[in-house]
């Protein structure tokens, strides 16, 4: 079987955003696989380990750069690299056309997607990959199994949690407490140095935005940070309570 | 013709349906908004759709009991492209947002995802949406024959419903075989007042110490307040809270009149969930708590002090 895990460099959770010229701007701020990515490498590695025979594919659509976040996946475990180089940026319905063509080149049967990555807050990616495959997808997955070709395994949905079973192929959008992405080791890290990254062209997929950009803004609210010292904790509640009340009007 | 699909809940037209028909009517698209419900024994919601909508379409059969992405959008699809719609509004739940980009890839549609306003220029549509953790806000338009947008939950203002009920309609749906199979399901039930939904939210964190005292602090709080009650991933994780409670990037956005943070520390991941909600109270005894840097209002102390204080005071 192959399995494919979709990647995206993302800003270090512990990075502030910074706009310029009408973009986030990333460069000179550290940039890491995406946390969510991380659980889907990790449980494809899970998977294998359990006995899945199993090849694991990691794959990229972005800027030179995004090289790192693959080279990440490989010294995690995964077997190759994807690197389709493109300064494009796209949106998920458009990346998603990219992606089905790769998991059909391949013969992929598994997909792995973050459930919603940290750049762009899109949780469209997975979805819009399974329907251009005519496959089913299992979203928000926090846990998983495989079972000869069907899939085992519990996902979020609008109120509480779901267990469910699906066949292969399919796609898997990832949840925090799927699992503990393990670090890469030091020969894991050399070994991955020499794992290969075919490097590919955004115009052999034929693949363009449809949504236009027109700009961001980071609109940061001024909070009134009223702090108060809690060492009279009765006191410091009562004046609290009356600013809520009083001040800010937001309690009866 | 604007197409909404109007989700409900125990019998009820979800909240969300008056916020898109509200984002619909704010469009100049001809044709007016149909509504399309989808579900099993859905007639009072039907009804209730008939005061928002100008038309009013029934998907009312077993296969619909319960949802599925692949047969929700392809429902969806189908309707709208019978119907030609311009624009197709969906909820920004997370049912919505998964089953919406099979609606855009079936309709070769773009995608505006969970969106906080939405303009109509000359067949261009222009929407504001969050990204990067919810810390920046994008601008983004589409322009195609028909657009798929999700809504994010609190950022329309709900339609009031009139007094002259819309037509109703009966559709036939081809819909697929359900893949996607559910075995079991864990629905958590509070009686409490629905996380999105709420004025006040009271949010607990690590810092309220053990399960129990979520239940004492968090949950007294909230009871006295009328709020409902939202929990970080690491109570969540703990199992000291059902996930249905938790707030952030890997769980529900909230945007309240007031959030109260109990014992939190900030994480941008938390933040992300609520970082939008008008005021923000928070409780903990590290001064140089992340929290406290986006609080309108708090008090650096222990919250198994300062809490009953409050509910003390709100008593009195
Ligand atoms: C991909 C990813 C997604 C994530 N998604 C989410 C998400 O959706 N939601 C989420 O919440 N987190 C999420 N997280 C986790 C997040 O990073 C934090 O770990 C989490 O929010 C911390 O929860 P906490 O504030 O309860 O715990 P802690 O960070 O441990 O904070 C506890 C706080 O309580 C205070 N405290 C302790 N005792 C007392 C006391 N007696 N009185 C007063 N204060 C006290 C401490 O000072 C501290 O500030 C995610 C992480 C990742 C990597």
């Amino acid at each position: 079987m192959r399995i494919l895990t979709l990647i995206r460099q993302v800003l270090d959770a512990e990075e502030s955003v910074r706009v310029r010229n009408g973009a986030v701007e990333l460069e000179g701020s550290k940039l890491v696989m995406d946390t969510m990515d991380e659980y889907g490498v990790e449980e494809a590695l899970r998977l294998r380990e359990a006995g899945a025979e199993a090849e694991i594919v990691a794959v990229s659509v972005g800027p030179a750069r995004a090289e790192e976040a693959l080279r990440t996946a490989l010294a995690m475990g995964a077997d190759r690299g994807i690197h389709v180089v493109t300064d494009v940026s796209l949106d998920a319905i458009a990346l998603s056309a990219v992606m089905a063509q790769i998991a059909k080149a391949e013969g992929a049967e598994l997909i792995f997607c973050g459930g919603q990555e940290a750049d762009w807050d899109s949780q469209a990616l997975g979805a819009a990959t399974a329907e251009r495959l005519g496959w089913p997808q299992a979203t928000w997955t926090s846990a998983l199994e495989l079972k000869g070709s069907t899939l085992v395994g519990k996902h979020e949905a609008d109120e509480g949690s779901e267990s469910f079973e699906v066949v292969l192929p399919a796609v898997v959008t990832t949840q925090q407490g799927l699992n503990e992405p393990r670090y890469p080791t030091l020969p894991n890290i050399m070994k991955s140095k020499k794992k290969e990254i075919r490097k590919e062209t955004l115009e052999a997929y034929g693949a363009a935005p449809k949504v236009k950009v027109n700009g961001v803004e980071i609109q940061v609210k001024e909070r009134l940070k009223k702090i108060l010292d809690g060492k009279d904790a009765a006191g410091a509640a009562a004046q609290l309570v009356k600013m809520l009340r009083e001040d800010a009007g937001v309690i009866a | 013709m604007i197409l909404i699909v109007a989700e409900h809940a125990n019998g009820k037209l979800s909240k969300s349906a008056y916020e898109l028909a509200s984002a619909a009517r704010g469009l100049k698209r001809e044709g007016g908004v149909t509504a399309l419900v989808l579900g099993s024994g859905v007639a009072s919601v039907a009804a209730s759709a008939a005061l928002i909508a100008d038309q009013v379409l029934v998907g009312d059969s077993a296969e619909l009991a319960q949802y599925d992405a692949e047969v929700w959008s392809a429902a969806v699809a189908q309707i709208a492209a019978e119907g030609e719609a311009e624009v197709v509004l969906i909820a920004g739940s997370r049912s919505g947002r998964e089953y919406s980009p099979r609606v855009a890839v079936k309709l070769d549609a773009p995608l505006l995802e969970d969106v906080m306003s939405l303009k109509d220029e000359g067949g261009v549509l222009h929407a504001e949406h969050y990204t990067f953790l919810t810390r920046v806000t994008e601008r983004v338009e589409a322009k195609a024959p028909v657009v798929v947008v999700t809504v994010k939950a609190g950022a329309f203002a709900p339609a009031v419903p009139g007094t002259t009920a819309a037509e109703q309609f009966d559709v036939d749906l081809e819909l697929p075989k359900r893949r996607l199979v559910v075995t079991g399901s864990t629905k958590e039930k509070t009686g409490r007042i629905a996380l999105i939904e709420a004025d006040i939210v009271v949010s607990g964190g690590r810092g309220v110490g053990t399960p129990e005292g979520f239940v004492q602090l968090v949950e007294g709080l909230a009871d006295q307040l009328g709020a409902a009650v939202g929990a970080t991933r690491a109570v969540v994780d703990a199992g000291w809270r059902p996930y249905s409670e938790q707030v952030g990037q890997t769980g529900k956005t909230v945007q309240p009149k007031a959030y109260i943070a109990v014992g939190i520390s900030g994480a941008v991941q938390h933040l992300s969930g609520m970082n939008k909600s008008k005021c923000i109270v928070a409780i903990n005894k590290d001064g140089d708590a992340p929290i406290f840097k986006i609080a309108d209002y708090g008090i650096v102390g222990d919250v198994k002090e300062i809490v009953p204080a409050m509910i003390q005071e709100l008593r009195k």
